[in-house]
């Protein structure tokens, strides 16, 4: 970064906030998703909306990429600085601002921990109900850009429905608030549900104004285990068919089961090819009620062995293990891929198949986990990045998939966001006249092109394959 | 070959890829990290962070600059990001043997300098150093040099670390009577095991009235005890530092002393020695033969309180005390090296008029870490003064601990957050033997 731009920066914020050290540089050069790396030119830690508006607006005169950062956990490549550029991180703009009892809402600036949002809720008898995986680390920032989804999604929504309203920094540098504390507001656009997912492409959320429900009395946990994953499939859509939402209705395959038993350890049976994570919370009487109907469907469907926990220790243990799948992956390989294709609920067990299928033809192995009561998948491939002949496979293979998902009237990403790394394949699920609105849209908020280029745009769509079957 | 190229060529060498690889960057360990919580959150003291550094360093993108040493310096070792990690990197492998390869191309220069070589070559390697300057600990306190030394201020001249560790150092015992009047203690009453004592440096000299209340414990829960004749220091210190070849001729010499006993166990008393002895295999090249030898010493390490608690001291013994509350400071390398937690729990919830009280965080680092307190003084004193917050919660009447460097930082800590005359810091056995009548 040119020197006379490093000391305006350190003019706005204070030298202290900026680092352009090459070791800094390097920690800010990645997050959580394989095969993307680059260094950022620049670091800053603006403590206002002030300070971001006029970081912004420094930026957007000097065509700077900025590159909004949480805590860089996410999987699509979204923060990582592939065009140089500004990380801008908000360690110092980290507080609750206000936790509104009578109107159900919490005000909040960007860089709060989504647990430490959720634990402080709690204290009060409230819920925020987004629980990303990585809940322990992300930011709400992060949470809202990436419009991030969880483990309570089927039953509760993703974080699209908590946010009531927002500020943001707009790449111009003005700043606009969207929304409120309101149930109800039909004044114009929506613009907080189109920031919401934006992937920090058109603007930059300095604070958020959630929604809280009451939080649920009574919560059961079980885990019924099936020798096939179609009857494990079988079992969820009948669940739902019996006008069930369970809070939580997850799933593992085979291999997962044995990952995360050998980190969790927390008493998986190793036999089974699929395990359901159920639970159902409401009134206590209510709950039980369903979970004796969901025993009985999870039996009637050919389950080995249905359990409730019987302590809230021995729940916590079965939502441990399925919360870390995808890490306990990661000890198998070097590398591992994750993706999130989605598809209808009542494809679920189509979609498996057609994984499994795909695994088999490209002689990969792909371990698949995930919310199977929003159809929301996570294939994870277990590979080795230094592997180039095996690496080449591994995208056609998800090429596959996404193709597949798309064909079953699903989408590529669920919850992860497009980032870099599903950006050749956006047209697939939205069409050329979907990404040329979506151009334009990006086009009225950030004429420059410095909000977070590269992400969601990809340069070149990836042809459609043609799926044999 | 410029220096970077040839500490690059080093790292290829000798940090395994493999283990860098599997390091997938999904952020789980930043939370645990205490240096990442008191920096305001900054990557570049996070394991994360270091992990990519290391690699980065591997790969020729950076250089290892000043800042990428800071950064393994500030480091504290603690090994909290271990048990979170879902990819099960062994960052603490990762991390002494960067340091190793920094080490060996640094040349440190004023306070570090003199610091280290005293620790890591004079002090520690030897016992009779160690013993000369425990004594001379002894007679600073006894002979009323402490008192006029406080008078006049001396200490400022040194590190805020010092300073307040100064205070608090346990009466030292004159050498005389901290040597073992016999080679084997017996079992008091049916004997369940043959143990082998390794006494430590630190513990053997300064804490020497600990290790005496270790062995009692262990005859009481029926362990015959020996204590093997020319062992020394366990090496940590030196490893973590970057050391590794002082932390190889000394693991070597303790493993050859314990040769000498058939002993069922190794037994210790300090969270940070056991941790490093039960890693000795890592530490020797295949081919040797070193490697099994230690791979063998290695398998037999364990902590006083897990044998106190398989072999059923509480029935053996009925544990008393006058009604306090307790709370227990975990030694980061007994819990994350030796999965040993649950063990010191559980026997202080055997005594008698004990109320326990678990502390927010107890399994977070304390600050102390080896040299960290001297070499860091800044961030050490940031780490315990949260640490000595979420210890006052409990409102407790005494600090247990199972490691010495964590004990001395709970005094530190006593004193600093106007503690002191109302909490007591103990080691685990200090306080259980008392508990016996």
């Amino acid at each position: 970064m040119k020197p006379e731009i490093l000391e305006q920066l350190h003019q706005l914020i204070g030298k202290e906030h900026v680092q352009s050290s090459s070791a800094s540089r390097l920690v800010y050069s990645y997050d959580a998703t394989p095969g993307y790396q680059s260094m950022p030119d620049a670091i800053a830690v603006p403590g206002s909306t002030e300070e971001v508006a006029a970081i912004v607006r420094l930026c957007n005169e000097n065509r700077i990429p900025i590159i909004p950062r949480g805590s860089g956990t996410n999987l699509c490549g979204g923060t990582c600085p592939t065009s140089g550029g500004l990380v801008l991180l908000f360690t110092r703009m980290k507080n609750i601002l206000e936790i509104d009892e009578e109107n159900l809402t919490a005000t909040v600036q960007p860089g709060v921990i989504t647990k430490t949002l959720i634990d402080a809720v709690e204290e009060r008898g409230l819920f925020y109900p987004p629980d990303p995986s990585s809940m322990k680390i992300s930011t709400i920032g992060g949470n809202i850009n990436e419009n991030s989804g969880g483990l309570r999604g089927l039953k509760y929504g993703v974080t699209k429905d908590y946010v009531l309203g927002l500020e943001v920094v707009l790449p111009n540098g003005s700043i606009i608030k969207t929304g409120g504390k309101l149930a109800k507001d039909v004044a114009g656009y929506d613009l907080t549900k189109l920031m919401v997912g934006s992937e920090g492409t058109l603007g930059i959320v300095t604070e958020a104004t959630l929604k809280l429900i009451p939080i649920p009395v009574s919560k059961q946990t079980m885990l019924a285990v099936f020798d096939s994953m179609e009857r494990a499939a079988e079992a969820v859509s009948s669940i739902i068919a019996h006008r069930m939402i369970p809070a939580t209705l997850e799933f593992m395959d085979k291999p997962t089961i044995k990952a995360v038993e050998d980190f969790a350890k927390v008493g998986l049976p190793l036999n089974a090819e699929a395990v359901l994570l159920i639970e159902q919370d409401g009134e206590e009487a209510a709950v039980l009620k369903d979970m004796k109907k969901m025993q009985v469907i999870c039996q009637e469907r050919g389950a080995i062995s249905v359990e409730t926990a019987q302590t809230p220790q021995q729940a916590e243990n079965l939502r441990t293990a399925r919360r870390t799948a995808l890490s306990a992956l990661a000890r198998l390989k070097p590398t591992t891929i994750l993706e999130d294709a989605t598809v209808p609920r009542s494809k679920v067990a189509e979609m498996v198949h057609a994984i499994n299928e795909t695994a088999r033809r490209f002689n990969l192995t792909i371990c698949t986990f995930g919310h199977a009561g929003d159809g929301n998948l996570h294939p994870t491939c277990l590979t080795d990045a230094r592997d180039k002949e095996e690496m080449e496979r591994v995208e056609l293979a998800f090429e596959a998939i996404f193709e597949k998902a798309v064909s079953l009237g699903g989408t590529i990403t669920g919850e992860h966001g497009v980032g870099e790394m599903k950006a050749p394949y956006l047209e697939w699920k939205v069409g050329p006249a979907g990404i040329e609105i979506m151009k334009a849209v990006k086009q009225t908020f950030d004429s420059n092109n410095i909000m977070n280029p590269n992400k969601i745009f990809g340069k070149d769509t990836r042809k459609r394959l043609v799926v044999e079957s | 070959m410029t220096s970077t190229e040839e500490i690059r060529l080093a790292f290829v060498e000798r940090v395994d890829e493999n283990e860098l690889m599997n390091c997938m960057r999904c952020g789980f360990c930043l939370p645990s990290c205490p240096t990442y919580i008191q920096s305001g959150e900054q990557e570049i003291h996070s394991p994360r962070g270091r992990i990519a550094m290391m690699k980065a360093v591997r790969d020729g993108m950076i250089e290892a600059d000043e800042e990428v040493r800071n950064s393994l310096d500030v480091c504290l070792g603690c090994r909290a990001c271990e048990p979170v990690c879902p990819a099960g990197v062994q960052y603490g492998h990762l991390l002494e043997e960067s340091r190793a390869i920094l080490q060996e191309h640094t040349s440190y220069s004023g306070p570090q300098k003199a610091v280290r070589r005293t620790v890591f070559h004079e002090l520690f390697p030897k016992n009779k150093q160690m013993n000369r300057a425990v004594n001379l600990v002894g007679f600073y306190q006894r002979s009323g040099l402490q008192k006029g030394v406080r008078k006049v201020g001396f200490l400022k001249l040194f590190p805020k670390g010092m300073q307040e560790m100064e205070k608090v150092l346990p009466p030292v015992q004159k050498e005389k009577k901290r040597r073992y009047e016999q080679k084997v203690f017996d079992a008091i009453g049916e004997k369940t095991a043959t143990v082998a004592f390794f006494a430590g440096c630190l513990m053997d000299t300064m804490f020497n009235e600990t290790n005496r209340a270790t062995i009692k414990l262990l005859q009481m829960a029926g362990c015959e005890v020996h204590i093997p004749d020319d062992q020394g220091c366990c090496g940590a210190l030196h490893g973590h530092a970057g050391e590794k070849d002082q932390a190889i001729a000394m693991a070597k010499r303790n493993i050859s002393a314990f040769e000498s006993i058939q002993a069922d166990y190794i037994v210790l008393n300090a969270g940070g020695c056991g941790a490093y002895l039960s890693g000795y295999d890592h530490l020797m090249n295949k081919g040797e033969g070193w490697k099994d030898r230690a791979r063998y010493f290695s398998s037999r390490v364990r902590d006083f309180s897990t044998i106190l608690m398989d072999m059923g001291l509480q029935e053996k013994v009925n544990m008393t005390c006058p009604s306090t509350v307790i709370t227990y400071q975990d030694s980061c390398h007994l819990r994350n090296g030796m999965n040993v937690y649950r063990e010191p729990r559980q026997l202080l919830k055997q005594v008698q008029g004990v109320e326990y009280r678990e502390m927010p965080d107890a399994s977070g680092c304390c600050g102390s870490a080896g040299i960290y307190t001297i070499v860091q003084p800044e961030m050490s004193l940031k780490i315990l003064d949260d640490k000595m917050e979420k210890a006052k919660t409990t409102e407790p009447g005494v600090i247990v601990t199972a490691n010495p460097g964590c004990l001395l930082q709970m005094k530190v800590g006593i004193e600093r957050s106007g503690l002191a005359g109302k909490v007591e810091a103990v080691h685990l056995a200090d306080f259980l033997l008392k508990a016996i009548p």
